[in-house]
């Protein structure tokens, strides 16, 4: 941009387009990590033994206190079985998306257009449609989920709320901040990569030899974090979503 | 005032106020916490987690204020 030597881009380089739709780099890297998730998963279902070695018990663990702690939150191990490989699904995939970005190659292997380096591979956590899309996919699941378990009226009864106009602006409200839930994910997501990436830029353009190290690994921390944070989201989310309505209970 | 210094001015000031909010914010959650924590040692696993949920929807917001700012500034 302009004249300055910090080269920060908000929009993904779109590298071509596939029957009409542009194919962008955060998309390619996105595949890159899909495809790399369901090869593990491939791999490691053939590898699966009855006595189990090092790596299936560490696996095994990890799943296991997951959904435990996702049995303890939604009080029911059926329903937690349910969700269980949604919310693990979301968790892995952005763990991997944001980890994988401080390979050596992302960002700087690229194709050049005259002076211009265009990369061929992009963060797709610090892509807006990325995680617009992420946060449509949790919203519909948290409604959905919210419906199935209660039915359409009760469920709607949440936000449609008759009895009193101080309950009718109530239920208009939490409509609002349920909508809001599509903001708030995407642009948590968005905005901690994002920023974390233009400060890793900026550091590398002031003192690139051993300053940036220790920011890295705060950016890794914060990788790690928003993964969880959004798959705990989502889950506290349906589990609010699950409730009964307000006047049913004793508050 | 020509644009590009109004920029400037704009996405410092909102990056600079904009965070301001959440990290007191912030400060008060951990504040809470530590609090709880120290009169209930036991129950410090559940407190931290809680605590953890509570700072990301500050944060959230302060992150909201940045990008707005970058927004200014690049777009």
């Amino acid at each position: 941009m302009h004249e300055s030597s910090i080269h920060v881009v908000l929009k993904a380089e779109q590298l071509g387009t596939l029957f009409g739709l542009p194919i962008t780099n955060s998309l390619l890297m996105s595949w890159l990590v899909v495809i790399l998730l369901s090869g593990f998963a491939v791999f490691f279902r053939h590898t699966i033994k009855l006595i189990p070695g090092k790596l299936q018990t560490s696996i095994e663990w990890v799943f296991g206190s997951a959904l435990d702690y996702i049995a303890q939150v939604l009080e029911s191990k059926k329903l937690a079985q349910r969700f269980f490989p949604f919310l693990a699904t979301i968790f892995l995939f952005i763990l991997l998306a944001n980890v994988l970005k401080f390979f050596p190659g992302v960002g700087s292997v690229g194709i050049y257009h005259g002076a211009e380096l265009l990369p061929l591979l992009h963060a797709p956590s610090a892509d807006l449609n990325f995680t617009l899309a992420l946060a449509f996919i949790a919203f519909f699941t948290i409604e959905i989920a919210g419906l199935a378990a209660l039915g359409f009226f009760k469920y709607s009864a949440k936000y449609v709320n008759l009895t009193s106009p101080i309950n009718f602006i109530v239920g208009i409200i939490e409509f609002i901040s349920n909508v809001g839930r599509l903001i708030s994910f995407s642009f948590r997501l968005f905005g901690n990569i994002f920023a974390g990436k233009v400060m890793l830029v900026v550091i590398a353009a002031f003192a690139p030899y051993v300053i940036p190290v220790p920011f890295i690994l705060f950016e890794v921390f914060i990788g790690v974090i928003q993964a969880l944070v959004f798959a705990m989201l989502s889950l506290f989310f349906i589990k609010l979503a699950m409730m009964a309505p307000h006047g049913a209970e004793a508050h | 005032m020509e644009l590009e210094s109004a920029r400037l001015i704009g996405m410092a000031l909102a990056a600079g106020l904009g965070v301001l909010g959440p990290a007191i914010g912030i400060g008060l959650i951990g504040n809470g916490a530590m609090q709880a924590i120290g009169r209930n040692p036991e129950a410090s696993g559940k407190i931290a987690s809680n605590m953890i949920l509570a700072i990301v929807f500050a944060e959230a917001l302060g992150i909201l204020a940045i990008v707005v700012s970058f927004i200014i500034k690049f777009v």
